[in-house]
Parts: structure tokens; sequence; C-alpha cells
């Protein structure tokens, strides 16, 4: 039989490779198709890497998962959230400034996403568990955007949680009061729970609208 | 009537200052073909951290200049996670930062004494003054 494969143009061969009827033929689909798909995951990886707005890893690597007491569930786990972009932030619900902006710019991002922001989980981690309790931090972060959930538990499983990410928090007393001087960046978790970014404090709710359009669009 | 040597010395030293000014304040600054200033962790750092020895890679001050050199890219060569800047690198990661602002931006970084890492973004050097700044700058500043 004449191999005319090698000598068909692009488009004759799609259009053959859609009319496929026998192993042969399939086997050759599903090679192209494997090719195709890689080819455009690794150009959507390509691009993301190229136009975040955050700092980027790569290769991106797994999340690590961690389970806390929750402020929308007794308890809940990163990986529960597996399928949405995640939005992971460590803070304090006392802390003056930097918290507090960071969680309005991001209640700011969720509503400049429309509809797309059902697929975006704003996950808070405490690094204060003595003030912030599940119930204390509901209330806090409802003022922002009821939908962000916030984790606490006991300091160790805390402190656990923060070198899993590279996080650091000290505390600092000022007289009888105190407060933490903690790592103010933002983690940036795509839908299939691999760690891709990390956006530097005072960034605007435009940035972040920016970089979560494109890991939801992957 | 004859000037003294010295005198003219001192005329084309001044002649020369106000030539180089002008050249480092007209001139335009050419765009480098990368952006990125590159900090790796060489393979071994954490084995001689564990051994006694002081290593240390990353400033505690980063300049950067925007539309010149404003992306940060770290590099983890070593076989072990490392906290390097504000981010926490596996072996073989990289990070790649990039800033569009101009601003001080500090990091939590435990690599420092102080705990903190700064990183100051100047804006683009596009005043004639600006210019002679940052060559300024370039030229004293310690390579990396």
């Amino acid at each position: 039989m004449r191999n005319t494969w090698t000598k068909a143009s692009p488009g004759a061969r799609v259009l053959r490779l859609l009319r496929c009827d026998d192993m042969k033929c399939m086997s050759q689909l599903y090679r192209f198709v494997v090719i195709v798909t890689a080819a455009v995951a690794a150009f959507a990886t390509t691009y993301a890497a190229q136009t975040l707005k955050a700092g980027v890893f790569d290769p991106p690597h797994p999340a690590p998962d961690f389970a806390l007491q929750g402020t929308q569930a007794a308890s809940f786990k990163l990986s529960d959230y597996r399928g949405k972009v995640v939005v992971l932030g460590f803070g304090f619900t006392s802390c003056a400034e930097v918290c507090p902006t960071t969680l309005a710019v991001l209640a700011a991002a969720r509503r400049k996403l429309g509809v797309d922001a059902a697929d975006v989980q704003v996950v808070y981690v405490t690094v204060d568990p003595e003030r912030d309790s599940a119930e204390h931090m509901k209330k806090y972060l409802a003022t922002f955007d009821p939908t962000f959930v916030g984790g606490t538990g006991s300091a160790e499983q805390l402190a656990a949680v923060r070198r899993k990410y590279g996080i650091q928090a000290e505390k600092k007393m000022f007289g009888d009061n105190y407060a933490y001087v903690h790592s103010s960046s933002i983690l940036l978790i795509d839908r299939q729970g691999s760690l891709r970014a990390l956006m530097p404090y005072g960034h605007s709710p435009d940035d972040y609208a920016h970089d979560l359009r494109i890991l939801l669009a992957e | 009537m004859r000037m003294r040597p010295a005198l003219i010395a001192l005329i084309l030293a001044g002649a020369g200052l106000l030539g180089a000014a002008a050249w480092a304040g007209w001139a335009p600054i050419q765009t480098p073909v990368s952006r990125e200033k590159v900090f790796e962790i060489p393979k071994g750092t954490w084995a001689r951290r564990m051994a006694g020895d002081k290593v240390d890679i990353l400033p505690s001050e980063i300049r950067l200049t925007l539309g010149m050199q404003d992306v940060l890219l770290l590099r983890n060569l070593d076989d072990v996670p490392q906290t390097f800047g504000p981010a926490l690198m596996m072996p073989g990661q990289s990070f790649r930062l990039p800033f569009e602002v101009a601003s001080d931006y500090q990091f939590a970084c435990t690599a420092h004494a102080s705990g903190q890492m700064t990183v100051i973004v100047a804006p683009r050097p596009d005043s004639a003054w600006a210019r002679i700044q940052w060559r300024l700058h370039e030229w004293l500043a310690p390579r990396a």
C-alpha cells in the first residue's frame, strides 16, 4: 500500500484522522491529540510564566496540604479546594495595616472577577492563635468578603503550616500588647493544587484580578 | 601672558568634568539585553552552612531600575529546599519576580540579621539629572 501520509498536507492529515475507523488510524489520532494537548499546556504554562504580575515558581511544585480549624466548617484541608484557584495568605486579625489592606484588596479583586470569583477561594491563616479563634476570624473576614475562609489551630499546627510555605512570623511585645511581624506576600495556587506564584504586598486589585483570570483560564 | 601649568591643568580638568557630566546626563542609557538580576544558591550551600560556614548570597538591599533591570530571578541549585528572599524554593526551582512600580519593597527574610530584605525599585532614569545619578550609582556600586 502506498504511504500517502507523508505527502499529505497538514490539513488533509487532520481530516483523514477525523474519518478514521481502524486501530492504526485511532492510534495516530490518539498521538495527535496527546501532542496537541501537550503543546497547548506548554504554551499556557509559558504564557502564564511570562505574563503574571506575581513572582512565578518554575517549575511549580504541589502546594503542601494542611488541615486546620476553619471558619466555614469545624475543620478544613487546603486540598478541599482543589479545582478552584486558591489565594493563600497569613496574618492576624489585630493587624493594624498590612492584613486589612491585603484582605480589602483581595475582596476588591474578587468583585472585579464577577461570576468567575466563584472559582477563587481566599484562605487566610492566622499567625496569632491566642486571639484568633475560628469564630472571631469568621466575623472579621466577613467584613471583607463572607466567602473568605479563615484557618486557625494550635501554635504548633500553625507553625508547621508556615514552615511548609517558608512564611516568617515573629511576635513583638509592645508594653502589655503584642503584634506579629510576618510575611506579607500572598500565594497563588492553581486548580490542580500547584503553588504557582507569590504576590508581594502592595499590588492592586487589578493586578490580582489579572493573574487570577490567567490561572482560572488554564 | 603665560598661564601657569597648574591653571591649565585645572581648566582641562574642569572641561573634562563638564564633558563627562554632559555625556552622563544626555547620552541615552542602553536597555540591557536581559532585565533580570540573578542570584543563585549554589549546590552544596546547605552542607557548607551545616559545617559552620557563613554563606551570604542575597544582599539585604537590592536595587533595581524600571525598564532597565526590573526582574529579580532567584535560583535554588542546592539539593535541599531553601528560603531565599521572600520565597521557599524547592531544589532546582527558580522564582522570577517582576516589578512594575517604583517603590521600596520589604520582605521578611531569615537569611539576614535584620530579618528583612529590601528591594528598592527606582524609576527609569528619564531626566538628565536622573541619568547622571544612575550612572554614578552603577559606577560606584559593588558588582553583585
